[in-house]
């Protein structure tokens, strides 16, 4: 029993050693390698919490292997019945208290400052607030990012400048679902009742290091493809911003395919897709007309539909069947099969829908 | 008056256990009720693990994936842990208290076929279109949006069970309070009777929460009204504060009857009396009363706004004292003692380690700023295992070695009852521990499948063979039943030897009247302080006369058969022309059998002073 | 004291609510259980008031719209005065008259019956002139819930009631039944306090706007 015992904690500590050792997780996801103000906050508090509890922790073992290892039954003796200690019981109730506030103090004061939407509120002489606004709109299985100052859409990416406060309006549009970029702060739930407000900060080094582009998630059962709810974040220096703000602000009309093979795809698009995805940037239709992510940029974006490689042939597998890869998403099924030649065409031209060079 | 011990044909005693309102058979029906459930929830969390073993597993589809993992916490938390919770209260407290059964021995049945239709009824979904898939906690706008009838499986599915919970809670609490032995005040009961009357306390008053949010959630789903419905003025919001007012109560509801449990074991093991045996008592009070205010640190991120997510980040931490102050209660039980590691001590031993780590990252939890990142994440479901599989599983392993023998007369088998030990401690860290760590790095919780290059490869693979190390060890345990129950070595009042409380004064398993002198108690624990003056039991607190017992009905089952019944024919209402008629046949059925309960006179009957004269063993006929 | 005995009015004890072990269990089981139903009325209550006024559009009738003083008030009045008719039933049943008991008991119900019908009538009113039903808002679901589930409390206590009366007319009263009458009667009150409650949080608060 005694070498067990001893067993047990050894491999404890040695395996929490591994893996504190080698990995904090990958840089574009993990809450470990915080990549922006409210990552960093949280990830201090993280790091706060964990000492005091792993103080505490250290205490009820030491205890804990006195006991299990002094006091085992050596012959049949009854030992003294003890009915308890005031003084002990005073002790191990107030240090808890104390190494609460601790933690307690810093715990409410980020509380507020992650909350403070105030600049949101701030409108100029436009109508416009000075500070950059993001409406997030969650939908089963895609996100959509617009601009209202800017007075453009996109989806499933999202752009942002780094090194400054982005703020953000998250609503869902169908189930409940949850916005989180793990490596740049924690997450908020987007209701279908109510507007939910929080800002985030994206660190220009640790962006970097990231090749620019963080991982988001969905954090709230929403169905099937939950799982696949991704979405990328494009983070990216001010001035790169504003460059993609304006080539997308200058999307006035459809662009039109060069090619013949993309021309017959934009044929195809017209035919089939238009109804549901928009392929200019402006927020004309209403929330409810958008059913399906915003094409404008989708030559420039990272993945395809948030989880497959951005390549031709990653896109023709999911415009035969997105089924297989998104499970209860809402385009299956809803523009009929495609030929082969319909496919080649389709991607060409979807691949060619850039607005940077 | 069917409780004969002479031998009886498989009929008689099915027929037995369908009409018992014996509290020590209905704890062999919560027993081996839970213990079904367990293995179910079990099956689907390996399924659960071997699915999320590698990236991109097609193990199982999406769709049926949400399916098990909603099952799964369902089933485990309602269906297994609960019930067996249950087993133990219902074999152990009246026993404890010197009672002959509990107040109200008929609604203990009622309480039973509730909670075994409802949960029968959950389960029949699997085979009738598909299961429940909007998690455990069935957020109100996924869960309007699923289709099929899986909602509404689960809806009424835990109404019909929640009914009989509620009333087993009203139940063991009047028990407590009206029918403790001479001399058993309220500061001399066993630390279990006391985790079991403040546990029955949160279920009365946390269980009509989540009734009314089931309700709503039926008329929402099958009658067309509009709670949840934004667009019609609803709000889903509602639903998490209801799920949640019962749903933070709940985790205490099954982690306080563990404490009780483990407090048993420590004393009787350590043969010591519980250390601060008064700040535990208050320390379960207040666990209890804090319990019902700290619900929101569920919706950190909800939206809630700051000056809600702080006073309830507050409010949360400040648990962590009460229970800090059980733990260390604990360790000094065993200090100064002489301290056997028998199976069910090796369970409370490793109890201590394992929670203190669930709690430590509870603290975390409540931490709202951080919790921005933990929520919905593997770091949840790492502490949530933590607390339930390292409290409160544990404390249901520990506690079925600890009282077999009392319930079934045989002891486990020692050996194999450590081997169980060892493989499941293993597996539980192994699995559960570095999910912290996957959470961290940036998984969220219920995702059917992960994809490559996230980092997130190893940790799962891991995690996944913990799971069978768990999976082998209950299996151990079952064959370590069966041999038990094959060899049958019929075993004494106090097996264990250094029993403490009146279960230990009298025969294993006792007699059906339990006492036939009711016992006078002297102190905290009661029998232990009649061994230490060299006495082999009790001093009777009253003459030897007849005892009033209650007769066996069949009532109840009908009464809960109806609702299951009914509660087709509410599902099907939609669908088929014979919904409602099925409905308003199974409400006859359960107001029917209510009416000829109530119009019925039943006052018992007496086993005769005589008759307990001539027999000293349990075959006294009534 | 066993409950089967025959009493007289010289040996009917001053409690014979709480004689026996089985009549102490239920008078203070059912106290629990009014403890939970509780709970369950106030999440109920909670409901309606995050969802008062709630309708998808303008046109739509709100409780400002809806209510009117002297029906819920004779409503109010009836249910009152039931519960005071129960107080003199029990008044009766402690003496041993029972065929008072019976008289008031018998009183209580037709008002409970009167209450009932007025319910009736009053959502029968709210659906067909304002179209305010179970299934037209939220606020609809939220008041015919909470109100409705008050209605049906109402429906089981007469159900309860009469039963018990018809049972017990023709053996009078004993220690085994007494109990029950007296729970029956505590449920009546709490069904009361309950209108109160609803009274006040739907009817005149929602006239105030």
């Amino acid at each position: 029993m005694k070498r067990l015992a001893k067993w047990r904690l050894f491999s404890l500590f040695a395996m929490m050693a591994l893996v504190l050792s080698a990995c904090t997780g990958e840089p574009y996801l993990s809450t470990l390698k915080p990549a922006g103000e409210v990552a960093q906050t949280q990830f201090d508090l993280m790091v706060l919490s964990t000492a005091i509890m792993v103080g505490v922790i250290a205490v009820v073992v030491v205890i804990f292997f006195i006991v299990v290892f002094k006091f085992r039954r050596k012959d049949d003796r009854i030992p003294k019945q003890v009915e308890g200690s005031h003084k002990l019981e005073i002790i191990w109730t107030v240090i808890p208290i104390l190494l609460l506030l601790i933690l307690a103090v810093p715990t409410v004061s980020a509380t507020f400052k992650l909350a403070d939407v105030s600049e949101m509120e701030k409108k100029n002489e436009e109508g416009k607030t000075d500070a950059l606004v993001v409406n997030v709109r969650a939908n089963l299985y895609w996100w959509e990012f617009e601009y209202p100052n800017q007075e453009i859409i996109t989806g499933q990416e999202l752009v942002v400048p780094t090194d400054e406060k982005v703020y953000f309006n998250l609503i869902a549009s169908d189930v409940k679902h949850s916005f989180w970029i793990p490596a740049v702060g924690g997450k908020l739930d987007t209701n279908t009742d109510n507007v939910n407000k929080f800002w985030l900060k994206f660190d220009g080094e640790k962006a970097a290091e990231a090749d620019n582009y963080f991982y988001g998630k969905c954090a709230e059962l929403c169905g099937p493809s939950h799982a696949l709810m991704d979405f990328k974040v494009n983070a990216v220096p001010r001035d790169q911003f504003d460059q993609w703000v304006t080539a997308m602000q200058d999307v006035k009309e459809p662009q039109q395919a060069e090619t013949d093979l993309a021309q017959a795809g934009q044929e195809v698009f017209n035919n089939s897709c238009i109804g549901c995805h928009a392929v200019t940037p402006a927020n004309t239709a209403p929330e409810a007309a958008r059913l399906a992510p915003n094409l404008t940029n989708f030559g420039d974006r990272d993945r395809i539909a948030g989880i497959l490689d951005h390549t031709e042939e990653d896109l023709k597998n999911w415009l035969r069947d997105p089924e297989t890869y998104k499970p209860g998403n809402k385009m299956t099924g809803t523009y009929g099969e495609l030929t082969e030649e319909q496919l080649d065409a389709l991607s060409e031209y979807l691949m060619g829908l850039k607005v940077l060079e | 008056m069917s409780t004969l011990a002479q031998k009886k044909g498989f009929g008689a005693v099915l027929w037995d256990y369908l009409t018992t309102v014996d509290h020590k058979k209905i704890a062999i029906l919560y027993l081996i009720a839970g213990g079904f459930f367990f293995l179910l929830g079990g099956l689907e969390a390996m399924f659960i693990r071997i699915q999320l073993a590698v990236p991109n597993n097609d193990f199982v589809s999406a769709g049926l994936y949400n399916e098990i993992l909603t099952m799964h916490g369902t089933t485990m938390i309602f269906l297994a842990a609960m019930p067996l919770i249950f087993a133990f209260m219902n074999a152990v407290m009246p026993l404890q208290i010197g009672a002959r059964d509990v107040a109200f021995p008929f609604l203990n049945s009622l309480g039973f076929w509730l909670f075994f239709f409802g949960g029968v009824f959950l389960n029949l979904s699997w085979f009738l279109g598909g299961a429940p898939d909007a998690g455990w906690t069935s957020y109100a706008s996924l869960s309007l949006a699923s289709e099929g009838h899986g909602i509404d499986f689960y809806a009424l599915g835990l109404q019909i069970s929640g009914a009989g919970t509620l009333i087993g809670g009203i139940n063991f609490l009047v028990t407590i309070i009206n029918m403790r032995a001479p001399g058993m005040t309220y500061m001399r009961m066993p630390m279990f009777t006391w985790a079991t009357f403040v546990t029955s306390a949160l279920i009365l008053f946390a269980f009509p929460a989540l009734t009314v949010g089931l309700f709503l959630l039926v008329f929402d789903r099958m009658f067309g009204s509009n709670f949840f419905d934004a667009s019609m003025g609803g709000n889903t919001i509602i639903w998490e504060h209801f799920f949640w007012i019962f749903g933070h109560p709940e985790v205490y509801i099954l982690v306080l009857p563990a404490f009780g449990i483990f407090s048993e074991i420590f004393s009787i093991f350590s043969r010591k009396r519980l250390f601060g045996y008064s700040s535990m008592v208050f320390a379960t009070v207040l666990i209890g009363f804090l319990g019902f205010m700290v619900w929101a640190h569920h919706m950190f991120t909800t939206g809630m706004g700051p000056i809600a997510n702080a006073i309830f980040a507050v409010a949360t931490m400040a648990i962590a004292v009460p229970t800090g102050i059980k733990i260390f209660n604990w360790l000094f039980t065993m200090w100064g003692g002489s301290i056997t590691f028998t199976t069910p001590m090796l369970w409370a031993v490793a109890f201590i380690p394992s929670f203190v780590a669930g709690g430590v990252t509870g603290v975390m939890l409540a931490s709202a700023a951080q919790d921005y990142q933990y929520h919905d994440s593997y770091f949840v479901v790492a502490h949530f295992h933590y607390v339930i599989v390292g409290g409160v599983v544990f404390a249901l392993f520990a506690g079925a070695h600890l009282y077999w023998p009392k319930m079934f007369g045989t002891m486990l088998n020692e050996l194999l009852g450590k081997i169980t030990f060892v493989l499941f401690f293993i597996g539980f860290h192994l699995t559960f521990f570095i999910q912290h760590f996957l959470g961290l790095w940036g998984m969220p919780r219920r995702i059917f499948t992960f994809l490559p290059g996230q980092g997130l490869e190893t940790a799962n693979m891991v995690s996944t063979v913990g799971a069978f190390f768990m999976a082998a060890a209950v299996i151990i345990m079952l064959i370590n039943i069966v041999i038990t129950s094959v060899k049958n070595e019929k075993v004494g009042n106090d097996p264990w030897g250094d029993g403490r409380t009146l279960e230990w004064a009298i025969p294993s398993p006792p007699p059906f009247y339990n006492f036939k002198q009711l016992p006078l108690v002297r102190g905290l624990d009661a029998y232990w302080l009649e061994k230490m003056e060299g006495k082999k039991g009790m001093s009777p607190a009253e003459p030897l006369g007849d005892i009033h017992m209650p007769n066996n009905s069949f009532i109840p089952f009908v009464i809960s058969f109806g609702l299951f019944v009914a509660a087709f024919g509410a599902m099907y209402r939609a669908d088929h022309s014979w919904g409602i008629p099925v409905l308003i046949v199974g409400l006859l059925i359960t107001l029917g059998s209510m009416f000829i309960r109530s119009v019925k006179d039943d006052h018992g009957f007496h086993i005769h002073k005589e008759d307990l004269e001539d027999n000293n063993d349990k075959g006294v006929k009534a | 004291m066993a409950a089967e005995q025959k009493m007289t009015y010289e040996t009917w004890p001053a409690s014979p609510e709480k004689q026996t072990l089985e009549a102490k269990n239920k008078f203070l089981g059912f106290w629990f259980f009014l403890g939970g139903e509780t709970v369950l009325f106030a999440s109920l209550f909670a409901t309606y008031l995050a969802l008062k006024d709630k309708v998808p559009n303008s046109d739509m009738a709100l409780a400002k719209d809806l209510f009117e003083i002297p029906l819920a008030f004779i409503m109010t009045m009836l249910l009152l005065t039931s519960s005071l008719t129960s107080v003199y039933a029990m008044y009766q049943m402690k003496n041993f008259n029972f065929k008072k008991m019976q008289l008031w008991l018998g009183i209580t119900v037709l008002l409970g019956l009167g209450f009932l019908g007025l319910e009736i009538y009053e959502f029968n009113h709210y659906v067909h002139e304002f179209h305010h039903s179970f299934t037209s808002s939220a606020f609809g679901s939220a008041f015919y819930t909470l109100v409705g589930f008050h209605g049906a409390h109402v429906a089981f206590g007469l159900l309860w009631i009469t039963t018990l009366m018809i049972r017990n007319s023709k053996r009078g009263l004993s220690l085994y039944n007494a109990p029950k009458f007296y729970v029956a009667s505590l449920y009546w009150h709490f069904i009361d306090v309950v209108w109160v409650f609803i009274f006040t949080v739907v009817y005149l608060m929602g006239m105030v706007g």
